[in-house]
């Protein structure tokens, strides 16, 4: 017994455990319930089925949740990026839907770069709250937040802005390899910005600055820089999100857009494994976190009750996830367990919880 | 006041913690109507036996009396009541209440449940006019200094009918003009029969205010001494304590020869470099190939000569050059561009990134040197981590460890290697050796020897006096946060000059910073 | 050195006090836009305009009071939306289930501050972010909306149309809804117990510095615990109010209400890192929100969601004063 588990240490003790565990078992008891769960068949050449929705419904999530890793990393946190999906969405909607052609590629592309422009922007406005002015995170991004909604349906009038553009439903609805081009995407930028951290310094500055800042100053790092740059991605990766979720409906809605995505995607980072208190962070495990999140969600909406209804099950999965994360907790478990056996020792947790 | 009985005995006090004996049959006792000034350095047991005292911790031995009758604490709350009061070094108490709030939080003066304002204000004015201030003791306590607000921490100490009233530093951010103030107080408390636990660093308030002063070193009781039996240098002596048998080690070691500068211009300026608060302007040179080290007691403003000069801190006095001529250094980022590297003191909260492994400690600061858009390729990281890790024998010799599973000796080697990879100028160790095994130490005193003799300057700050004169070509010493002697290190200097140094210093100007 | 010089020399006490800043200029800002308002449109300086955003506030400003507790210890509340939400469903269903409503009031009132003394034990003794804990809060309550019905509930008991429908007015026909009263109640009743409670006063040395509170034997555990339950309780006296204005409990009302009632405390010069901050700043941060959707609804040229721009940009303006004036005294 003792030998087994001692064997399956190394792979209990990957980071990356937990969470595809999580998944596994889910997926598992769906197939229970309902044996074709997960059955996949082609159909006029694409792949359809339950996971492959569950993959394409994730996409946004997995964008915004990638920037958020980042953000989170660094001891910080981004709350205006569901506020930003809904602008950066209302924007390219908006330039599409009084283009004289709305098919045609160039004006699809003008539409993405200025509403992506603008999502820059406004990271860049996050940035400079947080990295210049010393703004506490959560209040600096709660400010677009709030506002951001409103600049929403100002861009879009307060109206739902509906929109004919074979190339702009592409983005949440194509397909490209007989796969979802959604799925594709987010997976292109989650290569993208592991890419960009772990091919160049920015993943351990931003992992130094977030585990130990005065440390990071002492060494020389310039942590405003880097910070300002990941609000930057966080909005870059949330204006494409915007589009995603827009071409889904082929229509803008400035209130709707995006909402609550912000929450989700905090959450899918905390169950991916990365600290809210900043440091390591784990795209892999982000991304599983955002498919465990869709996974919950199509479930729910499976087993008949309202998608509403699965807010209830989140909330127990995020007061798991936490109670699971919290030194405190961690430290009275293990106190109970004590005489016992010792347990696998559990990384001591060396920074203290930063206030909210 | 020595015919009177002690107000509280502490005997044959022992407290271990896990792999650590803190305190070992330790003997205090302290008399009503005295300040009694409870001193030693790093590790000599004073913040444990305060705390054993205020019951933070149990003792594994030993007996607590309060006015004769045996006590055991189960807090600092306790203590308190029973009239054992402590007052922190920091300030504890909320800035954004107003003064009389602080004084009375807790156990306000009520009727029917509502607080009386008036009657606190009143109750407030009238405690603090015993102290002989005069505050608006509705003004938030954060819009007066911290001098004051330490006043009010021992107003609210007192007001519980204080017997024994525990000042732990209070003065260490005070001005001159302040601790006067301070003093002031404490002289009346002991008038009115209170009896004073005075901790501090510095030497001239020891002999300005403590009739009687306790030493402690590594854990043990040195003596109890009355205040004008005890030279100064004595006291220094009975603090460090160097063995006997150290020191006569230390004379069959080679002096290491003097480095023959006259004639170079030197690497490093620290040019009447100095903050408020901190250090009081001080001017030094270290050339290169040259080892500085500084001496002092803990508290003297050493550590704050080795931030100053890596520009961590901002000066608001004087500059320090690098190569007369280039711009001054003023923050980290300038010093390290200029071949500056600095190994804080404060290895957990200020050298490692627990989390990040070996490896990325290492390369950290040559990576941000470089720019996030740099990166030090993989290879090249490789071989410097393998060299480092061999050079220094870092062990494990796993790079791809988290650097917190290592020990306190190996990660200061890792941190070591984080700037010998920048190949920098000038090293500023602090306290690379504490807490560290024997084996690792001198491993790594060898270290600055090899590096100097390389053409590097070194800046090595030390509590233990022996090391700091094995390896320094010139020791700069620092006393009551002020460099008071840079001293040559030539056969005349030995361990009893530099604490006679320190004693005395060479100036006996009153503390101004 | 003398102690006079000691003391006055290194104070600086103006004739202001920093701390009433920020409520001084809310305050100006309110009175502007009144001003504004009544010189704009001639129906504004009828005083049924204000007692009007009263009526239509009363809800927000119970809650913002509540809110205000918990930023005081540098806490936040997220969940507050949508326990109001819950609390009015759960009075919905119940009602329509035939329960008296003496009954249906006292269950409605204790489930938001039971959610509120669970998140609270979390915040402390597990030493999760509240944010967090707040978060998984709001998921909770907002899931039971629709887990008790997915589509609104409608209130035709007697006493909650009669509370709804009765109006308290001078002979000119002015007049305020009975939920306006109960907001004030609630109003008067959180300026004392901050003022003049020792809870009140712990909950500003939890603010100001947790660590020394602790030290100096105040009951920390308690105090915090206790602005979580009392938001809750807040939350769950605005989701009556609530339903006294709708008549209806739906499983969607009070989406991102968390947010307005957060600015409003921020507005009203209560610093999100707490410590420092009134009651009657929060009343006239609710005042200022309510003024703007008036002064918006009154343009008709604007449309309301200029309401949540302004909103972003006064809070911004008022966590930049904060900052500018220093009022983080830590």
């Amino acid at each position: 017994m003792t030998a087994v588990a001692a064997r399956l240490r190394p792979l209990t003790g990957h980071r990356l455990f937990w969470p595809a565990l999580v998944l596994v078992v889910m997926l598992a008891a769906n197939t229970v319930y309902r044996p074709g769960f997960l059955a996949v068949e082609v159909k006029n050449g694409h792949l359809y089925g339950t996971p492959i929705d569950i993959l394409r419904l994730s996409a946004p999530l997995i964008l915004v949740a990638l920037g958020m890793t980042l953000v989170i990393a660094t001891g910080g946190i981004d709350l205006s990026v569901g506020s930003l999906c809904a602008i950066s969405g209302a924007i390219a909607c908006l330039h599409i839907s009084g283009a004289a052609d709305q098919n045609s590629p160039a004006t699809v592309a003008t539409a993405l770069a200025l509403a992506f422009g603008a999502a820059l922007v406004l990271g860049a406005w996050n940035g400079v709250l947080v990295a210049v002015m010393g703004f506490e995170p959560i209040i600096a991004t709660l400010i677009l937040m709030v506002a951001g909604r409103g600049i929403a349906q100002l861009v879009t009038e307060g109206q739902i802005i509906t929109i004919n553009s074979g190339p702009y439903r592409a983005i949440g609805l194509g397909h490209f390899l007989t796969l979802p081009l959604a799925i594709l995407i987010a997976l292109a930028a989650a290569l993208l910005v592991a890419a960009f951290t772990r091919r160049t310094a920015l993943g351990l500055i931003v992992e130094s600055v977030g585990g130990n800042a005065e440390a990071s100053r002492l060494a020389g790092i310039r942590s405003r820089r880097i910070v300002f740059l990941v609000y930057v991605i966080s909005a870059a990766c949330a204006a494409l999100a915007g589009f995603m979720v827009t071409a889904n409906v082929s229509s803008a809605d400035g209130n709707a857009a995006g909402l609550w995505i912000e929450l989700d995607a905090i959450l899918a980072v905390v169950i991916g494994g990365t600290s809210l208190a900043g440091g390591r962070f784990s795209l892999g495990g982000t991304v599983l976190g955002a498919l465990i999140i869709q996974t919950l969600t199509t479930t729910v909406y499976a087993m008949n009750i309202s998608p509403q209804t699965s807010l209830l099950f989140k909330a127990v999965v995020v007061i798991a996830v936490c109670l699971v994360q919290a030194p405190a907790f961690r430290a009275r478990l293990r106190r109970r367990r004590r005489g016992t056996e010792p347990g696998p020792a559990a990384p001591q947790r060396e920074k203290e919880q930063v206030p909210a | 006041m020595t015919g009177n009985r002690p107000v509280l005995t502490m005997t044959g006090i022992s407290k271990t913690f896990p792999g650590v004996r803190a305190l070992h049959d330790v003997d205090f006792r302290l008399f009503p109507g005295e300040v009694h000034a409870l001193m030693g350095e790093n590790g000599a047991g004073k913040s444990t036996l305060i705390k054993v005292l205020t019951g933070v911790y149990g003792t594994d031995a030993g007996v607590i009396t309060l006015d004769g009758e045996q006590v055991s604490f189960s807090g600092p709350m306790q203590a308190a009541a029973a009239g054992v009061s402590t007052v922190y070094q920091e300030v504890n108490l909320c800035t954004n209440l107003s003064v009389a709030e602080n004084v009375f939080i807790g156990r306000e003066p009520r009727r029917l449940g509502a607080v009386r304002w008036g009657e606190m204000r009143r109750r407030a004015r009238d405690l603090l006019a015993r102290l002989d201030l005069d505050l608006d003791v509705s003004a938030p306590l954060g819009t007066y200094s911290l001098a004051v607000q330490q006043m009010v921490a021992i107003a609210r100490a007192i007001d519980v009918q204080a017997r024994v009233l525990i000042l732990d530093e209070p003065t260490s951010s005070l001005d001159a003009g302040e601790v006067a103030q301070l003093f002031r107080i404490m002289r009346q408390l002991r008038d009115e029969g209170i009896a004073i636990l005075f901790v501090t660093h510095f030497l001239d308030q020891v002999y300005g205010i403590a009739d009687r002063i306790t030493v402690l070193r590594n854990g043990t009781l040195v003596g109890e001494y009355r205040t004008e039996e005890l030279p100064q240098f004595s006291l220094v002596e009975k603090m460090i304590g160097q063995e006997l048998d150290v020191l006569e080690r230390l004379d069959e070691q080679q002096k290491r020869a003097t480095v023959d500068t006259a004639d170079e211009a030197p690497l490093v300026d620290a040019d009447g470099l100095g903050r408020r608060g901190a250090v009081a302007p001080f001017s030094l040179r270290i050339h290169a190939g040259e080892v500085v080290g500084l001496a002092g007691l803990l508290g003297s403003g050493r550590t704050e000569v080795a931030r100053l000069i890596f520009g961590a801190d901002r000066a608001d006095h004087g500059q320090v050059r690098l190569d007369a001529g280039r711009a001054p250094v003023r923050n980290p980022i300038q010093a390290i561009g200029q071949g500056v590297g600095f190994c804080s003191e404060n290895r957990r909260a200020e050298g490692i990134v627990p989390e990040l492994t070996v490896r990325e400690n290492m390369i950290l600061a040559m990576q941000a040197a470089r720019g996030w858009l740099r990166p030090i390729p993989r290879r090249r990281q490789d071989e410097l981590v393998r060299r480092y890790v061999e050079a220094l024998s870092i062990r494990p010799a796993n790079p791809e460890l988290p650097v917190r599973n290592l020990s306190g000796g190996n990660q200061q080697k890792v941190l070591l290697a984080r700037w010998l990879i920048t190949e920098p100028r000038l090293l500023i160790l602090d306290e690379p050796t504490r807490g560290i095994d024997v084996g690792a130490k001198a491993e790594i005193q060898k270290l600055v020897v090899q590096l100097s003799d390389g053409g590097m300057a070194v800046l090595f700050i030390s509590a233990e006096l022996e090391e700091v004169l094995r390896l320094s070509h010139r020791v700069a010493v620092m006393r009551d946060r002020e460099m008071v002697a840079q001293l040559d290190n030539d056969d005349t200097l030995d361990a009893d000059r530099v604490m006679r140094t320190i004693a005395s210093g060479t100036t006996r100007k009153e503390v101004t910073r | 050195m003398s102690s006079t010089s000691l003391t006055t020399g290194r104070s600086w006490r103006p004739s202001l006090p920093r701390r009433h800043v920020p409520v001084l200029a809310t305050l100006a800002l309110l009175l502007v836009m009144y001003g504004i308002g009544v010189s704009q449109y001639r129906a504004f300086s009828n005083i049924q305009v204000v007692f009007n955003v009263f009526i239509d506030n009363g809800f927000l400003l119970v809650v913002a009071v509540g809110m205000t507790f918990v930023i005081l210890t540098g806490g936040i509340d997220l969940s507050v939306g949508s326990v109001v939400a819950m609390t009015a469903m759960v009075s919905a269903s119940l009602l329509r289930d035939g329960l008296p409503a003496a009954l249906v009031l006292v269950i409605a009132l204790l489930i938001g501050p039971t959610l509120g003394f669970l998140m609270g034990c979390a915040i402390h003794f597990f030493e999760i972010q509240p944010f967090i804990v707040t978060l998984a809060g709001m998921f909770f309550a907002r899931g039971m909306c629709t887990f008790i019905s997915d589509s609104s509930i409608s209130i035709t008991d007697g006493f909650w149309t009669s509370m709804s429908q009765q109006r308290i007015g001078d002979p000119a026909g002015n007049f305020v809804s009975i939920s306006v009263l109960i907001a004030f109640a609630v109003v008067l009743i959180a300026a004392y117990v901050l003022a003049y409670t020792r809870f009140g006063r712990n909950v500003y040395a939890v603010g100001g510095n947790a660590q020394s509170a602790l030290l100096m034997g105040l009951p920390v555990a308690r105090t915090r615990i206790a602005v979580y339950t009392i938001s809750g309780l807040c939350s769950a006296i605005g989701g009556i109010l609530l339903s006294f204005y709708t008549l209806s409990g739906a499983p969607l009302i009070a989406v991102g209400m968390e947010l307005d009632v957060i600015a409003a405390v921020v507005i009203g010069g209560t610093v999100l890192t707490g410590g420092s901050g009134y009651v009657f700043g929060t009343v006239l941060g609710v005042l200022v929100l309510g003024v703007i959707q008036t002064l918006i609804t009154f343009d008709g040229s604007l449309n309301s969601w200029w309401t949540k721009i302004v909103i972003g940009g006064l809070l911004f303006a008022f966590i930049l004063l904060q900052r500018l004036i220093g009022i983080r005294f830590k």
